[in-house]
């Protein structure tokens, strides 16, 4: 069965008054990921605004077995709760991997590509915020053309987003999604199906991030949802190289294939405000040229 | 009192012998990045697990900070981790050192001593362990491929007993690649020695914690109204178990020797120290240099004993004092420098000395960096040039001097 609003499991492994800021996605998209594994796992977590949600000594405000480990360790961390876990016969639990795409696309993607080389059982999970905002904005190999940030203060950054999940999907890993967390029904199938598979799953979660992208914490849901219409993220999931779209890219694309004008993303985020013209040109050709590619690819239309 | 057995006399180098140790430790987890010249301890138990002789998770990780990061977390699941490096690799693990240490997590690490650049060295000194000295590990140094092999064994004893991780340094190519016989203990033996691993950590769903958490400077209440550590209490504990730990660490050489006959119940060696006015100091297979130099100048009627260091973290300060209380001269000699100041083991020496009411002369000689050959000979010039310049002055001189061309 699928799932909808109505079936989803009830049971809450974040518990409520956590310290993220007030519209995280990372938040929402990390209860639902924590509700597709019913908490039947144990978490990996590198410095980052997930290490702020899970509290502080002696509280922690999520209700399964966590380690924290150093920034860059997360892909070993990872692949050393497996093997204990294996070592002492235990089975049944999930190792889950859980960063931010600071964590992740840079100072963390040497030990997950060691752990995705080696197939470790686990599941790895990007939410992505765009920034290192944990420490306050700065840019990130996931920070978008032309948007401000403590590092690139002045000019926007100059360079394109580093495409993480293709890069996880080039190890020839047995399942590798996208997700947003404005989409959380999508998000919890995923998820769910991913459980059940073995070898390293990676799954990256678009999760906007008002005090960085400078947005009003009540419009989190919108700017998810804008960015799957505009097709700068597409929803999707590879199984065995079987290319899906799903969700919202899906019904984009059976109904034509339609997307919304990219322009309105870029003019209503603050972090946005020294973008050019030619700066969204360019990126409205990119995202034209990657969703042409991405209807072709699709095996379900 | 020493039992009698069989010895199982074995000629084997010191990657061997550790890798020996490590199997017989039945270590449950090891991750290691090779590097010289550690690499053959690896691919000795890389072969030990493929071959079905070690039932262990072998995971040839891509690089030093991973195969800490592997050992930290099968660690806090409840296995017994291992890994061993050198020089580079052990450096690049730093930050994972002290997250092993501060998580306390009773890993063992065996760091095959070597050089550290620029410019590349392979060879032999031991700048790269005492540049983790203060990571929060216990340090033991070796002085030949027997007490390698016992020195291991000890570690996960000493480890889980105080929940510190332990360091067992041996030199480079000296020990780790030059054979020597080594008594191989009986597997059943070094069972009957090392229980099996009781974590002190829980990783389950029923039952969950979270560990490492963001910890504030001062104590907090937690949501059952009692008081939990800051972090300065954390680290205090850290620091109070290394203090304690001198007593595990003779306790379990008092119960090896119990077991196989081999008396590891002291924290550093003592050779002709009885009468000694003169006292070389050293550490690792150095030490073993520095007694064929006292020999010599036994010889030529000089009273010259050595002191050995084996236990570098904790360091045994009341142990040495009383072990120098009749010295009128030290002479330290290094295998490394702490750049600016002298070498890192004299500096231990002078300050458990300050304030006792031993006044003795000390001299500090660097020796051996880069792997620079170091003949008992020079040691005992360099002693008995510590002798002549006592008569210009019995001050300690501010920096050392080095034992090289320049
Ligand atoms: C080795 C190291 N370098 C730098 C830091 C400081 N630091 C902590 S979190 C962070 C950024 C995290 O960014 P990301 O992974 O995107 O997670 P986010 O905070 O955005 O959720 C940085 C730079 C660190 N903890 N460790
Ligand atoms: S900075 Fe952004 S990602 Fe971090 S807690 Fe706040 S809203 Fe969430
Ligand atoms: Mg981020």
């Amino acid at each position: 069965m699928k799932a909808n609003a109505v079936n989803l499991i009830e049971k809450e492994w974040i518990l409520p008054g956590n310290r993220t800021c007030p519209g995280c996605a990372l938040s929402l998209a990390y209860r639902h990921v924590l509700k597709a594994l019913e908490g039947q796992c144990i978490v990996t977590v590198p410095a980052s605004c997930a290490t702020v949600l899970h509290g502080m000594y002696p509280i922690s405000a999520v209700n399964v077995p966590c380690v924290n480990t150093p920034f860059a360790s997360t892909g070993a961390s990872a692949t050393g709760l497996v093997a204990g876990l294996k070592a002492l016969g235990r089975k049944g639990i999930t190792v889950l991997a859980f960063a931010g795409d600071g964590g992740t696309h840079d100072i963390g993607i040497q030990s997950l590509s060691g752990a995705a080389e080696r197939q470790i059982d686990f599941m790895y999970i990007c939410y992505d915020n765009e920034g290192y905002m944990n420490t306050g904005n700065q840019r990130s190999g996931s920070t978008p053309l032309g948007a401000v940030s403590g590092t690139t203060p002045v000019l926007g950054k100059q360079q394109y987003q580093k495409d993480m999940t293709a890069i996880m999907e080039a190890h020839g890993l047995p399942f590798v999604a996208t997700c947003s967390a404005s989409y959380p029904l999508d998000l919890y199938e995923k998820v769910k199906k991913a459980r059940t598979i073995e070898g390293t799953r990676f799954i990256h979660i678009h999760t906007p991030c008002p005090p960085g992208w400078l947005f009003p914490f009540s419009d989190t849901i919108k700017f998810g949802e804008m960015a799957v219409e505009t097709g700068l993220v597409v929803l999707y999931e590879i199984e065995d190289g079987i290319f899906r779209l799903t969700s919202a890219s899906e019904s984009i694309a059976r109904k034509g294939g339609n997307l919304q004008p990219v322009r309105e993303y870029f003019t209503s985020q603050g972090r946005f405000k020294t973008i050019t013209e030619e700066q969204i040109d360019e990126l409205q050709e990119w995202v034209n040229a990657r969703w042409k590619q991405c209807l072709h690819r699709a095996t379900n239309l | 009192m020493a039992v009698q057995r069989k010895s199982n006399m074995h000629i084997i180098d010191g990657n061997q012998s550790a890798a020996i140790a490590a199997k017989m430790s039945r270590v449950q987890v090891v991750a290691a990045y090779p590097i010289t010249p550690q690499t053959p301890l690896t691919e000795q138990l890389s072969q030990f697990v493929e071959q079905g002789e070690l039932k262990a998770e072998y995971v040839a990780v891509e690089s030093e900070h991973s195969a800490m990061a592997v050992c930290t977390s099968a660690s806090i699941v409840g296995a017994r981790a291992f890994t061993g490096t050198s020089s580079h690799g052990l450096a690049y693990m730093h930050e994972m050192l002290h997250w092993a240490a501060g998580a306390r997590l009773p890993i063992v690490l065996a760091c095959v001593n070597r050089a550290i650049g620029a410019p590349w060295n392979v060879l032999n000194d031991q700048q790269d362990s005492i540049s983790q000295r203060d990571t929060g590990w216990i340090q033991i140094y070796c002085r030949n491929n027997q007490e390698i092999m016992d020195t291991l064994i000890q570690a996960y004893r000493i480890a889980e007993q105080v929940y510190v991780p332990v360091m067992v340094c041996y030199d480079g190519y000296i020990l780790s690649h030059t054979e020597m016989p080594v008594d191989v203990p009986d597997q059943a033996d070094v069972d009957r020695y090392l229980p099996p691993y009781k974590p002190h950590t829980t990783l389950d769903p029923a039952n969950p914690k979270n560990y490492n958490l963001v910890t504030l400077a001062n104590p907090r209440i937690g949501v059952d109204g009692k008081l939990y550590h800051g972090y300065m209490e954390l680290r205090y504990l850290l620091q109070e178990a290394l203090q304690n730990s001198r007593e595990t660490i003779l306790q379990a050489g008092r119960e090896f020797n119990e077991i196989f006959g081999r008396d590891y119940a002291r924290m550093f060696w003592e050779d002709r120290s009885e009468d000694a006015e003169i006292t070389i100091v050293a550490m690792g297979s150095l030490a073993m240099e520095a007694i064929v130099a006292a020999d010599m100048l036994r010889e030529e009627g000089l009273k010259v004993g050595v002191l050995g260091l084996r236990v570098f973290r904790p360091f045994p300060k009341s142990d040495v004092v009383q072990a120098l209380r009749k010295s009128r001269l030290i002479v330290v000699f290094d295998k490394n420098i702490s750049y600016g100041s002298e070498g890192a083991t004299c500096s231990e020496i002078k300050s458990a000395l300050y304030g006792t009411y031993i006044n003795a002369s000390i001299r500090n000689f660097i020796v051996g960096l880069g792997g620079r050959d170091v003949k008992a000979r020079e040691l005992a010039e360099a002693t008995k040039k510590a002798i002549a310049s006592l008569k210009e002055t019995v001050i300690n001189p501010d920096y050392p001097e080095w034992i090289c061309q320049i």
